[in-house]
């Protein structure tokens, strides 16, 4: 007679943490075919049509780059909250702030020579999600208020502002859409030439490279996992908690702000009525999937940001565009609930209580 | 005037009791230890299921039953990741957004833009509906906002007047004294994980099936939000809720009607109101400003493990 147990893994490799999530995505869209069926439609045929327009295609390719960009830097600002376990989902608002402020420097701001101005730019956008951060960083680090509610709740009054001034003040004359007008080219970020990739890439690539150095080699990168991982630990060690909640809440904001400089810099040229586009909302996926690590974020990012553009493909079947974010949320739970064999080890004992 | 101020407080009420279903809910759910962040995306859910019953049925009472089975589906599923897998309830319930949102909106294609010609009507009570300005506030709603008057002080006396609240409350302070009395920690979280996430879907049936009667992808706009930020500001008690969701009622009541007499103010300014309301409120009331003690669950959050009792 036999029985099985659980027993606690007190290590886990790399590796396997890599072959569990890919395993569990597998399983996760094994789920979604099976939604996909349940609709009417062949997920086969969906999910091919998907993957050869997203990744099997230079075309595809550039513009899985070009629009997991905000993503990544989304992303990146996410992981670094979630890092410290600050529940930051407020990334979607402070990327639209992040894009209003860079938009007010550059349509009412002093014009600036050459890369003074977009480094300029820069900073407003950094800023500008820094601050939206912040907003909510304050109250937790005073006064324990929960950072979940807030910064989630400045997400709507961020984008009924940025459609405010889309459509009203900013909006460019003769447009149907809300929008505004191009930004002075002296502003705009060129392509790598040949490439034809905005050169945000290697921008973006730069952050992550530094922010992982920075949680592997110095100590207040270090102090941030601490911090996450017991915050009596962290108060024991002499870590000031208040400095770094805002430290790190405005770094996190600041990162998302970024994405909007990027977005309106780097590509569409233009502030617009619904700019974030749930990227905000997509880092937190992103975030989780890639464990916080800087690196894995760029590659889960660009995952992302194909399937979200193929989702455009399968709409001319009939498939709506929702099936990005329901596949997205469909392998975050089964992820989640693969995790469980990271933790546990299943293993099987004789009656009597030997190990077999 | 009075018709100004009936339709700005029965408005109120009909706002409060879309998010107060939710608010309940997880107000059992928290109190039993288990924080569900995924409001908005059950919520969603519990709107589509029952606006494409409606669309198709045509049967009220089993549209309802739907909006209560998708809701316990999604319980499970919360439970199972959360009670007996002890994964992290933050990231789950950030999971759960997430597919609920989306699934939503996939589900949801087909009915958008569909009338349905079916919903809870108001349904005046006789006699007391005549009663100048109370009757219209109070006594001419729809079935849902009648049951959530007997629904308030019928949890107020089961978590604090009966042996079961007793232990649901214990279920969240302290559970391991709880398996140590013998009783079933696991499955009573479960339950009242369950229970929660039902009650989340009847908030989304109100919006779809009670406030307005259509359905469009990401309808809830926050409302999902707004009654998870109510439960910690209520500091777990449904009178309180009750309190606070007539306030947002209110607020959010007060703005789409003084749009219509302050027509040079721009709109967005009303429509973002409830959020500010919400967030402000939120920090002055749970704000730990003098150092003492809060009313959260002792056990809030964290997985009941036994072999780290």
């Amino acid at each position: 007679m036999r029985r099985f147990r659980l027993e606690k893994k007190t290590k886990r490799s790399a590796l396997a943490v890599l072959l569990n999530s890919i395993l569990f995505v597998l399983v996760a869209l094994a789920f979604c075919g099976v939604i996909i069926a349940a609709v009417g439609f062949n997920p086969l045929e969906v999910y091919g049509r998907m993957f050869s327009r997203a990744f099997l295609s230079v075309r595809g390719i550039r513009s899985a780059v070009e629009s997991g960009l905000p993503l990544m830097l989304c992303g990146l600002g996410v992981s670094i909250a979630f890092r410290m376990n600050l529940n930051n989902i407020g990334a979607e608002g402070q990327y639209a702030v992040g894009a209003i402020l860079g938009g007010a420097f550059a349509f009412y701001g002093p014009k600036l020579p050459g890369i003074l101005g977009i480094l300029v730019l820069a900073v407003c956008c950094f800023l500008g999600g820094a601050i939206w951060a912040l907003l909510c960083a304050i109250p937790k680090a005073f006064w324990d208020v929960d950072e979940c509610i807030t910064t989630l709740m400045l997400n709507y009054v961020a984008l009924i502002l940025l459609s405010y001034l889309c459509l009203g003040p900013w909006k460019a004359a003769g447009q149907n859409v809300g929008q505004t007008e191009k930004i002075p080219d002296s502003l705009a970020l060129g392509e790598i030439p040949g490439l034809e990739v905005s050169v945000a890439f290697p921008l973006v690539i730069l952050i992550a490279v530094l922010m992982f150095c920075f949680y592997k080699y110095t100590t207040s990168g270090y102090q941030i996992s601490v911090m996450g991982k017991s915050l009596t630990a962290a108060r024991y060690a002499g870590i000031n908690l208040k400095k770094n909640i805002l430290l790190v809440l405005g770094l996190s904001g600041g990162l998302a702000g970024l994405a909007g400089f990027i977005q309106f810099a780097g590509i569409t040229g233009r502030v617009q009525e619904n700019m974030p586009n749930n990227a905000g909302y997509t880092a937190i996926v992103i975030a989780y999937l890639s464990r916080q690590n800087p690196l894995v974020v760029i590659v889960v990012s660009f995952l992302l940001a194909g399937l979200q553009n193929s989702s455009a493909t399968v709409q001319v079947m009939g498939v709506p565009a929702q099936i990005a974010t329901m596949m997205q949320g469909a392998i975050m739970i089964i992820v989640i609930a693969g995790d469980f064999f990271l933790r546990y080890r299943i293993v099987s004992v004789k009656k009597g209580g030997k190990k077999a | 005037m009075m018709t100004l101020l009936v339709s700005l407080f029965s408005g109120a009420i009909v706002y409060a009791v879309s998010v107060m279903y939710a608010g309940i809910g997880e107000t059992f759910s928290q109190r039993a230890g288990v924080m569900n962040l995924g409001v908005e995306g059950i919520m969603l859910m519990g709107a589509v299921s029952g606006y494409i019953a409606a669309v198709n049925t045509q049967n009220l009472a089993l549209s309802f039953l739907v909006v209560l089975l998708v809701g316990a589906v999604f319980g499970l599923v919360f439970a199972f990741l959360t009670v007996t897998l002890q994964a992290d309830q933050t990231v789950c319930g950030m999971a759960m957004l997430t597919f609920g949102t989306g699934l939503s909106g996939f589900l949801g294609k087909d009915v958008a833009g569909v009338a349905a010609n079916l919903r809870f009507e108001n349904i005046p009570i006789p006699g007391l509906s005549s009663i100048p300005f109370i009757g219209p506030v109070l006594f001419s709603q729809n079935l849902l906002v009648y049951a959530m008057y007997v629904m308030v002080p019928l949890s107020m006396f089961y978590i604090f007047k009966t042996r079961q609240g007793l232990y649901l409350r214990a279920l969240g302070e302290n559970p391991a004294a709880l398996d140590s009395a013998g009783m079933n920690v696991f499955a009573m979280r479960y339950a009242y994980v369950v229970f929660g996430c039902m009650m989340i879907g009847v908030s989304g049936a109100c919006v779809s099936l009670a406030n307005t009667n259509f359905w469009s992808s990401g309808m809830t706009a926050g409302k999902g939000w707004i009654a998870f930020a109510l439960v910690a500001f209520s500091s777990w008690n449904p009178v309180r809720l009750t309190l606070g969701a007539l306030l947002f009622g209110f607020v959010s009541c007060l703005g789409s009607n003084l749009q219509i007499y302050l027509p040079g103010v721009p709109t967005e300014i009303f429509s973002a109101l409830p959020y500010v309301a919400t967030i402000v409120a939120f920090i002055l009331a749970t704000g730990n400003f003098r150092k003492v003690h809060t009313t959260q669950p002792a056990a809030l959050g964290k997985p009941y493990d036994r072999e780290a009792r």
